[in-house]
């Protein structure tokens, strides 16, 4: 019995001796959050809510394919359901760490592909209060971290994380992130403006277990400066699904295959 | 067969094609569309039949799509009331079937094909066009017409294909006389008769894109065998023209594009070689002389949900003096090079519902212009309703703007989509 407890000890000794740095665990929550398995599929149901209550809903299919390690390279595949004005439309982003996405929008009216400018990536992603970057991720290597404390959010013992971006590029001037310590997702971010003043608010309303990775099927994205959210449901989460490398191209952004988008 | 009773022949071939699959697997059969309502006003002159408006129509389309493994069946079918000449119509837009293998796949039927990389300007998109809609100010889709054929997608390791194979000619759609102010050379001729090239297997359109990523760029090489789309004039006589034909004159066109990240934006690159077939000597003053034509284009986007889009765009004719020599007095003379600069400036507001834009062709060889101001507002996810202008001027009462110079038009879209 006494062995046993010496080599739990022991087994447990370089976990709790060593904390995890600030940039450790985002990169952890990166992986658990953007990277899980080696590709991702969900249908994706977004609500942009106007301060008054109008609703305007966004529904897609959004396939995702990592290629190399987490905060690596990836491409999103997207196909549109609603609103109807958008309906069959295509989008295909190359993402690539430390440059400039590679973009791709079909348009089904004129029957053409063509290749968008993607310089901001702080742009709203289809009108949301979700940035491109908070759709696919930024580089771990664009913010400064630090550990602000340890705390419990809800249930859930998680690191607060401070990340101030290293050059002008982003809208805001810190970030503050709640991350899960056993999941590393992250429950909660609120960001700064350039007056230190809270604008954006994001939570992670639910976490499901999908085929062994914790998985955000439910977000908000609050802007407190407008009074507008958006609050996204995935639905139809998947993991490991076996998407091949030819789906992401000009072929079948034209003609997306019914067996991906369904 | 005519080309009305070749489309009534389609439209109720394809009507019982989806009857019968939609019995057959009813859960695979979706049913899109619209109501819409298009006016074009007159701001400057009334149109040359003294009329007021350029477009005015109520519309419906009907988009149907039903699949089944790896086939697919797509309609896509409008019926409008034209106020101007008060008549109904039945048009059908689109209307294929699809057959998708792993390797290649087909489509046959009446289909829309864009290539190329111009905004608004086309050198490899050899495909008809309908410049009436775009300047009456009707929405942009309908500016690209379908051909009636055959496109096999073949996908190879090394290169992804397209190969098009079109029986049928169509030709680009002009504005209408009645209701645009044109130049016209030849105006006193008023019987006139346009022939389409005859169907015969050697009248059959080719059109062939390969296309593959190159260092991080799209690169597509391009060849279309065919006609062009507008019509040459062939008078009875050029000194004393009493009647004439509108002809088709044969078209080969050699082409290459590339696109990619470049300069913080998306930078663009088209040419093409086009070969008047039946004027290789560039002798015969009524068809056109083979040109080339080339494009450079960059789009960047400047702040959130801010895009500017630039272009500089040559022509370039060949054998420019036996053009001169052979040219008829009466007829105004075209320059050996033309160009053309377009600015396009998109803003969105209210997220992403709310669109302004901004398009302008300048031509600096010619001196003439056309602008084109728009905003669109999504009021809900299915209502939407756009207005703009059409403005156009400078140059000479026969350049590509300067021409229409007396048809600028203020135009309202609304549209309820479901």
């Amino acid at each position: 019995m006494k062995r046993y407890l010496i080599l739990i000890i022991i087994m447990l000794l370089p976990v709790s001796v060593s904390a995890l740095t600030a940039d450790e665990v985002m990169k952890k929550s990166q992986a658990a959050f953007l990277y899980q398995g080696r590709d991702f599929k969900a249908r994706v149901t977004m609500k942009l809510i106007s301060k008054g209550g109008q609703e305007r809903v966004r529904e897609l299919t959004m396939l995702r394919k990592n290629y190399g390690e987490a905060g690596g390279d990836q491409k999103y595949f997207m196909y549109f359901f609603r609103p109807a004005d958008v309906k069959d439309m295509t989008f295909m982003v190359n993402k690539y760490p430390a440059k400039d996405d590679d973009r791709w929008l079909f348009v089904p009216a004129i029957n053409m592909v063509r290749r968008i400018a993607a310089q901001d990536k702080s742009s709203s992603f289809v009108g949301s209060d979700f940035t491109y970057e908070d759709v696919s991720g930024r580089d771990i290597e664009d913010d400064t971290h630090t550990v602000v404390k340890e705390e419990k959010i809800g249930e859930k013992d998680s690191y607060v994380i401070k990340s101030a971006p290293k050059a002008q590029d982003a809208d805001y001037s810190y970030k503050i992130s709640w991350v899960d310590k056993a999941s590393f997702l992250p429950l909660k971010e609120e960001y700064y403006d350039k007056r230190g003043e809270l604008y954006r608010v994001f939570t992670a309303d639910e976490v499901k277990d999908v085929k062994g990775f914790p998985t955000v099927t439910k977000r908000t994205m609050k802007n407190l400066q407008s009074g507008h959210r958006t609050e996204s449901a995935f639905t139809k989460a998947d993991y490991n699904i076996g998407t091949e490398d030819s789906l992401f191209s000009e072929r079948f952004l034209k003609q997306p295959p019914k067996k991906w988008i369904e | 067969m005519s080309q009305e009773s070749r489309i009534k022949l389609a439209v109720c071939a394809l009507c019982s094609i989806f009857c019968i699959l939609s019995s057959a697997f009813a859960s695979d059969v979706s049913i899109h569309g619209f109501i819409q309502g298009n006016y074009s006003f007159n701001t400057g002159s009334s149109n040359p039949d003294g009329k007021d408006m350029k477009w005015a129509e109520e519309r419906a389309q009907l988009k149907l799509d039903a699949s089944k493994d790896s086939l697919n069946f797509f309609m896509k079918a409008d019926v409008f009331y034209d106020h101007i000449d008060d008549a109904s119509h039945l048009e059908f837009r689109e209307g294929y079937a699809d057959f998708t293998a792993s390797g290649f796949d087909l489509r046959a039927g009446r289909q829309i094909i864009t290539w190329g990389l111009g905004d608004l300007l086309f050198i490899n998109d050899v495909f008809p066009k309908d410049f009436e809609a775009f300047f009456s100010g009707r929405p942009l889709e309908y500016l690209k017409k379908g051909v009636d054929g055959v496109k096999l997608g073949m996908y190879p390791s090394f290169a992804s294909a397209e190969l098009i194979v079109v029986p049928f000619f169509e030709p680009n759609n002009f504005p209408d006389p009645k209701r645009f102010h044109m130049f016209d050379p030849m105006s006193q001729i008023t019987e006139r008769e346009e022939k389409k090239p005859s169907i015969t297997p050697d009248n059959t359109e080719i059109a062939l894109r390969m296309y593959r990523d190159v260092a991080g760029l799209d690169a597509s090489v391009y060849f279309y065998r065919g006609f062009f789309r507008r019509s040459s004039m062939l008078p009875d006589s050029l000194t004393a023209p009493t009647r004439m034909d509108l002809f088709f004159p044969g078209l080969s066109v050699y082409g290459a594009s590339l696109q990619g990240r470049a300069l913080d934006g998306v930078l663009s690159l088209e040419a093409g070689y086009y070969d008047s077939r039946q004027d290789g000597d560039g002798m015969d003053p009524m068809i056109p002389n083979s040109h080339v034509r080339f494009l450079t284009g960059y789009q960047r986007q400047l702040w959130e949900d801010f895009a500017l889009g630039l272009q500089y765009y040559g022509e370039y004719m060949n054998d420019y003096s036996e053009y001169k020599t052979n040219l008829p007095s009466g007829f105004p003379e075209e320059k050996k090079f033309r160009d053309l600069v377009s600015v396009r400036l998109t803003q969105f507001l209210a997220h992403q519902t709310l669109k302004l834009s901004f398009f302008a062709f300048y031509g600096p060889s010619e001196k003439d212009y056309l602008l084109n101001p728009e905003v669109k507002y999504n009021f809900t996810d299915s209502v939407w309703a756009a207005t703009g202008a059409n403005i156009f001027g400078g140059g000479k009462e026969w350049t590509q703007f300067g021409s229409l110079n007396k048809n600028d038009n203020l135009y309202v879209q609304i549209r309820y989509e479901f």
